[in-house]
């Protein structure tokens, strides 16, 4: 089932063309990798799926974007609701100066007014659970969460989203500060939320979009030049330049 | 052949020696005003109206006066102050206007006192009809030190990381939420900084009190902020230049007791922002 369908998708941002008629699928249940060179659109690409590119002044998009049949690129867009469903993890760990816990029960705290606080450890512990971090952290509820190391630092930020409740998680090159172990267990981690979430990942790093994804697509300047199956991709590839990015001709 | 560690060591030296010249003036005014001063603080000066003519008794109509003015100051100068920071820093965008405004600010800090002191006359005593009193020098002092709180109140919204209004963001939090639960607190220790600086300005200014509510000689406390007040700065300056015979002690009495305010004032400021950093941890 498609959760996100781009049609005719342009985005401007001043007077560079950014994205190019972009058209894709993005199925439910299955994690779809992004490739492509630096600065080919595909980080902007998914900014558009959470409107995070309405931040930046001079931003012009048009074509549609659907998610569950909603245009969300359409004005009348709650962007409260959209960010809620269609969340975002970035490059960098960037979990606030608080508390675990606090950093996990943020959103539910500023959204829902008077929650006990019965439902608030019920949160943490649902979402530290998903993360597969609960065992570790139980005890040290109450530590600051820029003390734990850069690959727990970027678990909670992945438990602070789930907290919300989302349907869609986007995330922006989510490995690029970890080492290779640390990599390989938040890969695994992603394997196991793509049963309950529709993942889409951004990643320059070819090998790690062959191991964990199902789905491809290769973007190069603002054209996505080639989406598919994650094998045929890298085995069969339909178009020279994806062939030439795959095999390292350049990148 | 020359020596080119000579060189380096006589520039250092000479470097060195400015730097610590800084310390010299600052160093004497401690020196000077504690030890020509102390003498005079007792619990009569601290606690007593002026006596014979200013040339005895204490300084209290003064201290509470000018503790009036600072309070009334801030009351008026932080929300507003607080409020076009985050204005200017968090919601404005980069137009004509906003520019405009800035400049504002950037002029207003240059404007000498005595300037808001004819102002804070003009409108506060005259057209609003406020009279020589509290409030109007509160107001007047409160927009002296206006630009000074927005200023640095801008700089610690500024140096909130954006990746942190991003992720907010990201979560469903609104603009406003963001800013409320997210930037404001990790701004907060360095707003506090920056007022209690733009304090230490207002308990020491003469100028702007000058015409707006100081009182020459006044045996009693003020009642309401519609009341005349005394205050430490333009007392220092009657006994120092408009009484005769007044005991020097006396004088450097009260100076110490303005300058121990304003020293106390920066301590503050200065802890807050050392435990900051000390905690700061992005």
């Amino acid at each position: 089932m498609a959760k996100i369908i781009t049609k005719n998708l342009n985005l401007w941002y001043g007077g560079f063309h950014a994205l190019k008629d972009i058209n894709s699928s993005f199925e439910a249940n299955r994690i779809t990798a992004i490739i492509g060179p630096s600065g080919c659109g595909k980080s902007t690409l998914l900014r558009v799926f959470n409107r995070m590119n309405d931040l930046i002044d001079g931003v012009r998009t048009d074509g549609e974007v659907l998610i569950e049949d909603t245009n969300i690129l359409n004005s009348q867009t709650d962007l409260v609701v959209l960010r809620k469903k269609v969340g975002m993890v970035f490059q960098r760990p960037n979990p606030f100066p608080l508390s675990i816990y606090e950093n996990i029960v943020f959103a539910e705290k500023i959204h829902g007014e008077g929650v006990t606080r019965d439902k608030l450890d019920e949160i943490v512990e649902t979402s530290l659970k998903g993360v597969l971090l609960w065992e570790e952290l139980k005890d040290k509820l109450n530590e600051p969460a820029l003390k734990l190391s850069l690959e727990e630092k970027q678990r909670l930020c992945i438990a602070r989203l789930i907290a919300v409740k989302p349907d869609v998680l986007l995330m922006d090159e989510p490995c690029s500060s970890l080492d290779p172990q640390a990599t390989a267990r938040v890969e695994e981690l992603m394997r196991e939320l793509k049963n309950k979430y529709t993942i889409i990942i951004v990643t320059h790093n070819m090998q790690q979009a062959a191991r964990v994804s199902d789905d491809t697509g290769f973007m190069l300047l603002g054209e996505l030049i080639e989406f598919g199956k994650t094998e045929e991709i890298f085995t069969a590839p339909g178009d020279r330049r994806t062939e030439d990015y795959i095999t390292g001709r350049y990148g | 052949m020359k020596n080119p560690y000579r060189t380096q060591n006589i520039a250092f030296f000479f470097l060195f020696l400015a730097t610590l010249l800084i310390i010299i003036p600052v160093g004497l005014i401690v020196v000077v005003i504690i030890q020509k001063g102390l003498p005079a603080i007792n619990w009569q000066f601290l606690s007593d109206i002026p006596r014979q003519g200013m040339r005895a008794g204490g300084i209290l109509p003064a201290i509470i006066g000018t503790l009036y003015l600072v309070t009334g100051a801030i009351i008026f100068a932080l929300p507003i102050g607080l409020l076009s920071a985050i204005y200017l820093s968090e919601y404005a965008k980069d137009n004509m206007l906003t520019r405009i405004i800035k400049l504002a600010i950037v002029n207003l800090a240059g404007v000498p006192s005595v300037v808001y002191g004819l102002f804070g006359l003009a409108l506060f005593v005259v057209f609003l009809k406020f009279g020589a009193s509290i409030l109007s020098g509160s107001l007047t002092l409160g927009i002296m030190i206006l630009p000074v709180i927005i200023t640095a109140s801008s700089e610690a919204l500024e140096s909130v990381p954006y990746s942190f209004r991003e992720v907010s963001l990201s979560l469903g939090a609104s603009k406003w939420q963001t800013t409320r639960h997210i930037v404001l607190p990790n701004a907060l220790p360095g707003i506090l900084t920056g007022t209690i600086l733009g304090l230490g300005r207002a308990a020491g200014e003469t100028a702007p009190i000058l015409f707006t509510v100081a009182a020459f000689y006044l045996p009693q406390l003020p009642k309401s902020i519609f009341d005349q007040a005394m205050a430490l700065p333009y007392h220092l300056y009657v006994i120092s230049t408009q009484v005769p015979n007044v005991d020097e002690k006396v004088r450097y009495g009260t100076a110490l007791v303005l300058l121990t305010l304003v020293l106390f004032m920066n301590l503050v400021a200065i802890i807050i922002r050392y435990k900051f950093r000390k905690n700061k941890k992005w």
